[in-house]
């Protein structure tokens, strides 16, 4: 009896033994995807992996690809769009795809530095050639496709560009405060000034949502506070997160954050966005996306809604870009380069920027075929210095993006003061 | 030699499909895991070989288990398992208890008290971020709106957006959820105790309480363990209610079930693998001594 249970769990040992160690050799002599994949032209389809499966993105989406069958009827469109959780569903499937080696033929992702594991990953492949091919370095503002180069090399093909700094607005609210509902603010210290007299009429001054719509909030008060270009420094090194300027940010959004909703951890960017739309709230920051949830409740600008950049912030396009990539090894990269001319070019962007309510990546299309904050929305971006968003992925990688996420999470919750709110952002872009 | 293998070769083969998933997907992706741990691999570029990989044995441990943001998620653990336990031994036994002596509907109460154990904690969730809204005053709604409405406004309270406290108020919807197990498990263990034991304390002239004291609660107590031990391992497994409720970023409910899924969504793989590794020596400190004792148990 003794003995066979021995041999039993000797057997078993060894079989687990010997597993472990296939799993240890098998790991480490493998080749990095290299850039064999993309040597084949095939056209026949192109999967298109993208987050876009509601609302205005859905739409979007549809008018994009309305547009692509016109331009290539021979590549089949394979909708790869994963729903959930704001992108975070279709991230995390991304992330084990790329592992696994069987990438999607392109994939959606906010240009910038939530690209940078991708391309030191070797996941992607450089697409400079493209942008020679169609023309697109002169299609695109000379800001941006500055903004996209790393290296000299390219690694995306932006579809749409929205703006950051926006704050919303119910004028109702504002006039039952006391406020002229046409007025804009010079500097966050007049706002604070509007913000309190709406917090005095017993409504919700400022209207926030969870942890990254914080975020997004405070980008745009380092934004205010800073200046463009120091503003810019935080990101290259050459403002000190230490400084005594960015101290003096941080109290303006503690300032701010005072007067927000006391649910907002719970919330997310709709909830905040439809205080305003009810008159719950006076004012709410968030991206020119918001637009698209006003227009979904029938509200006219500026009757119902008005919108002016962050105090502090005229001038400056806090932007953000969707954008689409030639994976390593996409098993059509022919289909991938007829989507990505699709989406580069005049008839796409105009279509799908109808649709989604942002504005398009080109410097010609007509602002004529947009609406009236689309308009407004692109004339600051042919003219205001562009600055690239933390929140949303242009301006840092996405594991400084977390840590700072986290520090203003834990400051805002108040399980830390504004010295520690300070030493954890400093903490955060240090490693 | 022949012939023992003829004894022991056919059950051997019988059970070598299991010993083999069980080697693989347990036993080795726990080894992977513990590799990856060892390592620093905290990019995306380590993970494809485009960048070296050092070995760094315990590094990564020692650099989390030292870090304030980690300490806070194991704080966090720690509260939600008290709440947790306390709160369904607490209201399991007493429903067990109270449904053990004749009740009329029993089988109506059982199912009323099993029955939030059949909704998954995602979609219960949703509703209890809507209860639990954190909103004081005249903004408030759920939980705090109705304890206004019942005059105990003084309760109100932010419940989990209290950067000390709230995660034990997202214990309260398993609470909710789970009592109802560990009622059915103490209540199948009231019912195991053999009438003739109840019968003769009776007539040994124990009354209601004592015949419970002395005869019944005792023999419960293998019940109380395993419902310890059930309750304890999913409370460490927290993360889809935290989830549904909070959100991940949130730092005030995260738990190191949290951090891995942030670590592992920031391509940060080695720090990922040992939240991964600590999560389970915490569980196998508590399941171990438990295993070692049913197995002591079985033999006498």
């Amino acid at each position: 009896m003794r003995t066979r249970r021995t041999i039993t769990a000797l057997v078993a040992g060894i079989a687990a033994s010997s597993l472990l160690l296939a799993a240890c050799s098998s790991n480490n002599n493998e080749e990095p995807g290299g850039t064999g994949g993309a040597q084949g032209n095939d056209a026949s389809e192109v999967e298109v992996f993208t987050w876009w499966a509601s609302g205005s993105e859905k739409l979007g989406l549809d008018a994009l690809v309305k547009v692509f069958e016109e331009q290539h009827p021979d590549t089949k469109f394979v909708n790869g769009a994963i729903a959930g959780g704001a992108g975070s569903a279709a991230k995390e499937l991304l992330q084990s795809r790329l592992q696994a080696q069987d990438p999607p033929d392109t994939f959606q992702a906010h240009a910038g530095a939530e690209l940078t594991d991708y391309i030191n990953a070797g996941q992607l492949e450089d697409v400079s050639n493209l942008y020679d091919e169609f023309g697109l370095r002169d299609a695109f503002p000379k800001d941006l496709v500055d903004r996209l180069t790393v290296d000299g090399k390219i690694y995306s093909v932006p579809s749409n560009i929205h703006r950051a700094n926006v704050v919303w607005a119910n004028p109702t609210v504002l006039k039952d405060a006391g406020l002229d509902p046409e007025a804009t603010y010079a500097t966050l210290d007049d706002w604070f000034g509007a913000l309190d007299k709406v917090k005095a009429s017993g409504k919700t001054a400022l209207s926030v949502a969870t942890t990254w719509t914080q975020v997004h909030l405070f980008e745009t008060v380092l934004l205010s506070t800073l200046g463009a270009d120091a503003y810019n420094g935080l990101w290259n090194g050459s403002t000190d997160w230490a400084g005594a300027d960015v101290t003096k940010a941080l109290e303006n959004f503690e300032k701010l954050m005072s007067y927000t909703n006391t649910d907002r951890d719970g919330l997310d960017w709709p909830d905040a966005t439809q205080q305003i739309i009810d008159g719950k709230a006076g004012f709410n920051v968030m991206g020119d996306w918001a637009e698209a949830a006003f227009q979904e409740a029938k509200k006219q600008a500026p009757a119902d809604y008005v919108y002016f950049p962050v105090p502090g912030t005229d001038g400056v396009f806090d932007f953000l870009a969707d954008s689409f990539t030639l994976p390593v090894g996409s098993k059509h990269p022919g289909g991938t380069k007829n989507w990505l001319n699709t989406i580069s070019s005049l008839d796409g962007q105009i279509a799908f920027n109808k649709a989604k309510g942002s504005i398009p990546a080109r410097k010609d299309a007509a602002p004529s075929e947009f609406g009236a904050y689309q308009q407004s929305a692109m004339e600051s971006f042919g003219q205001d210095t562009i600055v690239s968003s933390l929140a949303h992925g242009a301006a840092a990688p996405v594991a400084t993006l977390n840590a700072i996420s986290e520090a203003v999470s834990k400051f805002t919750t108040g399980a830390g003061d504004l010295a520690t709110f300070q030493s954890d952002l400093v903490a955060a872009n240090a490693g | 030699m022949p012939k023992n293998i003829r004894r022991w070769g056919p059950p051997l083969l019988l059970v070598s499909p299991s010993l083999i998933l069980l080697a693989v997907f347990v036993y080795g992706l726990l080894a992977i895991n513990a590799k990856t741990a060892g390592t620093d691999n905290h990019t995306a570029a380590q993970t494809t070989g485009r960048a070296p990989v050092q070995w760094v044995w315990f590094d990564n441990f020692v650099a989390l288990l030292g870090s304030e943001s980690f300490q806070h998620s194991l704080k966090n653990l720690v509260i939600y398992t008290v709440v947790f336990l306390a709160g369904t031994m607490f209201f399991g036994f007493l429903w067990a208890f109270l449904l053990d002596r004749p009740v009329r509907f029993e089988g109506w109460f059982r199912s009323i008290y099993l029955f939030p154990m059949a909704v998954s904690f995602v979609a219960s969730g949703v509703v209890w971020r809507w209860l639990l809204n954190s909103n004081q005053g005249e903004a408030a709604s759920g939980l705090n709106r109705l304890f206004q409405n019942v005059g105990l406004g003084f309760l109100q309270n932010n419940w989990w957006n209290n950067p000390d406290w709230g995660i034990a108020a997202i214990a309260i919807p398993a609470i909710w959820q789970m009592s109802g197990y560990v009622m059915a498990l103490f209540l199948a263990g009231f019912r195991g105790i053999p009438e003739e034991l109840r019968e003769a304390a009776r007539v040994d002239g124990a009354n209601e309480w004592q015949l419970y004291r002395h005869v019944l609660f005792p023999q419960l107590s293998p019940v109380a363990l395993s419902a310890v031990i059930i309750v304890g391992h999913m409370s460490l497994k927290a993360f889809d209610l935290i989830m549904s409720i909070s959100k991940p970023a949130n730092y005030q409910t995260k738990v190191p079930a949290i951090d891995m899924y942030q670590f592992k969504l920031s391509f940060d793989y080695a720090n990922a693998a040992a939240v991964g590794v600590i999560l389970l020596v915490i569980v196998a400190i508590l399941i171990v001594p438990y295993l070692v004792h049913i197995n002591r148990a079985e033999k006498h």
